[in-house]
């Protein structure tokens, strides 16, 4: 690859960002660069990025997912609940993990019926199940926030892989998460790349009709995608209890907007067919340094909001330049090529 | 291959009727494999119909489909690929998303029912697949950034991958040049060494001349001609395909003498696109412009009626100098534009065809107090399709129940409503069948006698040398030739343009 073409790609673009950021929170306040707080970054990351890899799936299909957040709080608090209830007590977070993973799967495939056998759009089909989702587990499940949640999930919470102690400054502490969550994004990146389900992924997003005709099934790929997300954002959820020991059933809600801000920002094309995971590990790297660290600059919490959404709009007005720029690249260069 | 070179696959006595409507009433036709056979008709004959029966899509309602040694009273889209049936749709069916290589091999993995993808497999099929028919595209490209003609070598490997034994391809030359037609042709020659039975469909009577060795014409759902090519001359097909005796000559208007002129363009130019351009049009006149695909004939137009950049020149209106770069100045000086694209630029599918009718200046349909007068609408729209001869049951049905000839005069009329000096028209036939054709050739010729100025952007030589008064041949973003009436020669016309 010639180096014009690198510099083009998204995803040096974001580097480029992530350490000119770096190096403006640095100048103002040296603390930012320490061990500790750069695996607060990476302890930040860690849910956000699973919901993260979920979206960008369901973007690259050529759909949206708006209910993974409540899903995943959904799939979570549903999985404390239901331990507290049978009383079960676990030594380790696997039963807890995998009872999640199930309600998430199940969640995934109502949003699969709606999408893939009613062919309601996907904006709306999820933003109609999010609120049923929502109001089933207020209701049904439970509207108190519980914070002794199982033991095994409480002491997960402070599971480090490694301690350092600098000379001077804070404990470091890089949460054992770091090794599942890099597994799993390099599952979900084999996934998309190596197997006809993830090829199936971009040709849905680059085309239902040519889909179609290529012999690819529409409904049982856009059923697998939804109960893909579900599946990953239960885990994403308990994942959430887990490390903020505690299930609050209010949690999550709006945060939809960093996760798809972070997809977006990583190069995957809002009208589908388009995304990279390494992208989306990109993004969401961005997305939680300006979350954490913004506030370093002076810049109050509220406005990290609006920051994000900024930067959606932006991540998105880049794509539309882009794709108006290469259709006018092609005009000419069709020019050319009978010229010469 | 010996059981390939003698089978036979087609359709006997077919009949199907959507609602009541027939839309095949008792068809049979037969292709031989190694044989090109043509099935020709205007739209609404049937042909898509056939192909969908013959593909699978739809079944019939009485009748055989005979594939090889097998015969089937319906098909399911499976069963016909799984018997070698490919269509080469209109778009192709890519995924501009994917790589060239990609959309080659994808069939190859499903049919295999493989669960993973490989890269280095997937390079290797779509390589083959390319070098089988003999053609050299990167299979590396992202089929977003490859020209249309190479699209369509990539859906015949892909059909060909697929083990295809009989092939359509429908209206496939629509959107090629001359010399990529060519390389077509010698593709499709192959498939014909190799076994390959090809079913070509086109409005095209000059190509389906040179390609096809049988052919079966249909209209109104019926065969009403076929056999060997040879015996068809060019009249014959037409007047088969339209049951009318529609002839080719020319009919346009004598030129009146003017000494104004309607437009006049001087020293366009925006690099690389047009390296100065002038001329002039009178009034009454019909002035063609012809070049290849990719020569800035389309951009020619689009420049004049302000949608293309143009970096100097002068366009100058009835004397007066307009603003460029901005359609509604070129609008308000009397220019009117009716883009190639028919279905994404010209015209609101959905809405109906009055509304299309009085779209463009409904300003004129105000009453006092600045609202649109329903009544004045309803009657612009009707006297505009009685002059155009539009067929409609209801002028309140949506543009896309009309046939693509009907569809193309609703066009017309929208923009002939506005009374412009000029009139450009980019492909006005673009997809129409010929007896829409000679109508609306006619509709021009009329309204030129009016004293309307047209300037004619189309690829189709016979079209241009029956409607214009002059054309200017396109190459490189110049005029390279002028041709005066007298001059209008199709021979010397090709040539002039390859």
């Amino acid at each position: 690859m010639d180096f014009k073409k690198l510099l083009r790609r998204n995803e040096t673009a974001l580097i480029i960002a992530i350490v000119l950021l770096s190096v403006i929170i640095g100048a103002k306040s040296p603390e930012f660069y320490s061990l500790a707080n750069l695996f607060d970054i990476f302890r930040s990351s860690f849910v956000q990025l699973l919901f993260a890899l979920g979206v960008l799936v369901v973007i690259i299909s050529g759909g949206i997912d708006v209910s993974f957040p409540v899903v995943g709080i959904f799939s979570g608090y549903s999985a404390v609940v239901l331990m507290k209830h049978f009383d079960w007590n676990p030594g380790n977070v696997s039963l807890p993990i995998a009872l999640a993973i199930v309600i998430g799967v199940i969640l995934g495939a109502l949003n699969s019926i709606a999408i893939a056998s009613f062919g309601i759009p996907t904006l709306i089909a999820t933003l109609g199940t999010s609120g049923i989702f929502r109001g089933i587990m207020l209701t049904f499940i439970g509207s108190s926030f519980i914070s002794d949640i199982p033991a095994a999930l409480d002491k997960f919470a402070t599971a480090d892989l490694l301690k350092i102690q600098p000379a001077e400054g804070t404990l470091a502490r890089l949460h054992v998460l770091i090794i599942p969550v890099v597994i799993i994004t390099i599952l979900v990146s084999l996934m998309l790349n190596r197997t006809m389900f993830g090829r199936s992924v971009y040709a849905l997003g680059g085309g239902v009709e040519a889909t179609r005709r290529l012999g690819i099934s529409i409904k049982r790929t856009q059923a697998k995608v939804y109960m893909f997300v579900g599946g990953i954002s239960g885990l994403a959820g308990i994942l959430y209890v887990s490390l903020q020991r505690k299930a609050n059933p209010y949690d999550l809600y709006g945060s939809e907007l960093d996760i798809i801000a972070a997809v977006v920002l990583g190069g995957a094309s809002i009208m589908g067919g388009y995304g990279t995971v390494f992208g989306t590990v990109l993004g969401v790297l961005l997305i939680s340094l300006i979350k954490g660290n913004l506030i370093l600059l002076g810049v109050s919490g509220s406005w990290q909001r609006a920051a994000i959404g900024a930067l959606l709009l932006i991540g998105i007005t880049v794509q539309a330049i882009n794709e108006s720029k290469k259709a006018k690249n092609r005009r000419v260069s069709t020019s050319d090529e009978v010229a010469g | 291959m010996s059981t390939l070179l003698t089978a036979e696959y087609g359709v006997e006595n077919i009949v199907k009727s959507f609602g009541g409507a027939k839309a095949l009433s008792g068809v049979s036709l037969s292709v031989k494999s190694g044989e090109v056979h043509c099935i020709a008709g205007e739209n609404g004959s049937g042909k898509s119909t056939l192909i969908k029966i013959m593909s699978g899509v739809h079944a019939p309602d009485t009748g055989l489909i005979r594939l090889g040694d097998k015969s089937f009273t319906k098909l399911s889209p499976r069963e016909a690929v799984h018997e070698g049936v490919q269509v080469i749709f209109q778009d192709f069916s890519l995924l501009p998303n994917l790589s060239v290589a990609e959309n080659i091999a994808i069939p190859t993995y499903i049919s295999e029912n493989s669960r993973f993808f490989s890269k280095s497999k997937t390079k290797e099929i779509a390589a083959n697949a390319l070098d089988l028919i003999g053609v050299d595209i990167d299979i590396n490209a992202s089929v977003t950034d490859i020209s249309i003609a190479s699209k369509q070598l990539i859906a015949i490997a892909r059909a060909t991958n697929q083990g295809v034994k009989m092939l359509f391809m429908d209206e496939p030359t629509t959107a090629l040049t001359r010399k990529e037609i060519k390389h077509l042709f010698e593709v499709v020659e192959q498939l014909k060494e190799r076994g390959v039975a090809t079913i070509f469909v086109s409005h095209k009577i000059d190509e389906i001349q040179e390609i096809c060795n049988t052919i079966t014409i249909l209209r109104n759902g019926e065969v009403v001609a076929d056999g060997i090519m040879r015996d068809f001359k060019r009249d014959s097909i037409s007047e088969a395909m339209t049951g009318l005796n529609v002839s080719e000559t020319r009919i346009a208007p004598p030129l009146k003498k003017a000494s104004t002129k309607v437009i006049e363009v001087r020293n366009l130019i925006t690099k690389p696109t047009f390296l100065d351009i002038s001329f002039s049009i009178a009034p009454g006149e019909i002035l063609g412009i012809t070049g290849l695909l990719g020569s800035g004939r389309t951009e020619l137009a689009e420049a004049i009626f302000g949608q293309y950049p143009i970096d100097s020149g002068e366009v100058i209106v009835e004397g007066e100098s307009i603003r460029l770069n901005s359609s509604p100045a070129a609008l308000k000086a009397g220019i009117g534009y009716v883009p190639p694209d028919r279905l994404t630029q010209g015209l609101f599918l959905e809405q109906s065809i009055l509304r299309n009718l009085v779209a463009v200046g409904v300003d004129q349909y105000q009453s006092r107090g600045k609202r649109l007068s329903k009544k004045r609408l309803a009657e612009a729209g009707e006297k505009w399709i009685k002059d155009l001869r539009i067929k409609t049951k209801n002028s309140l049905n949506p543009v896309t129940s009309l046939s693509g000839g009907n569809q193309q005069r609703v066009v017309l009329a929208k923009w002939l409503a506005m009374n412009p000096k000029l009139m450009i028209l980019n492909g006005p036939t673009v997809g129409v069948d010929i007896g829409s054709k000679r109508e609306i050739l006619e509709i021009i010729r009329d309204r030129a006698q009016e004293g309307m100025g047209f300037l004619v952007v189309s690829d189709d030589i016979p079209e241009l040398i029956q409607i214009c008064h002059r054309v200017l041949v396109i190459k490189n973003g110049q005029i390279s030739k002028e041709f005066n009436e007298s001059e209008l020669d199709e021979e010397v016309l090709y040539k002039e343009l390859s």
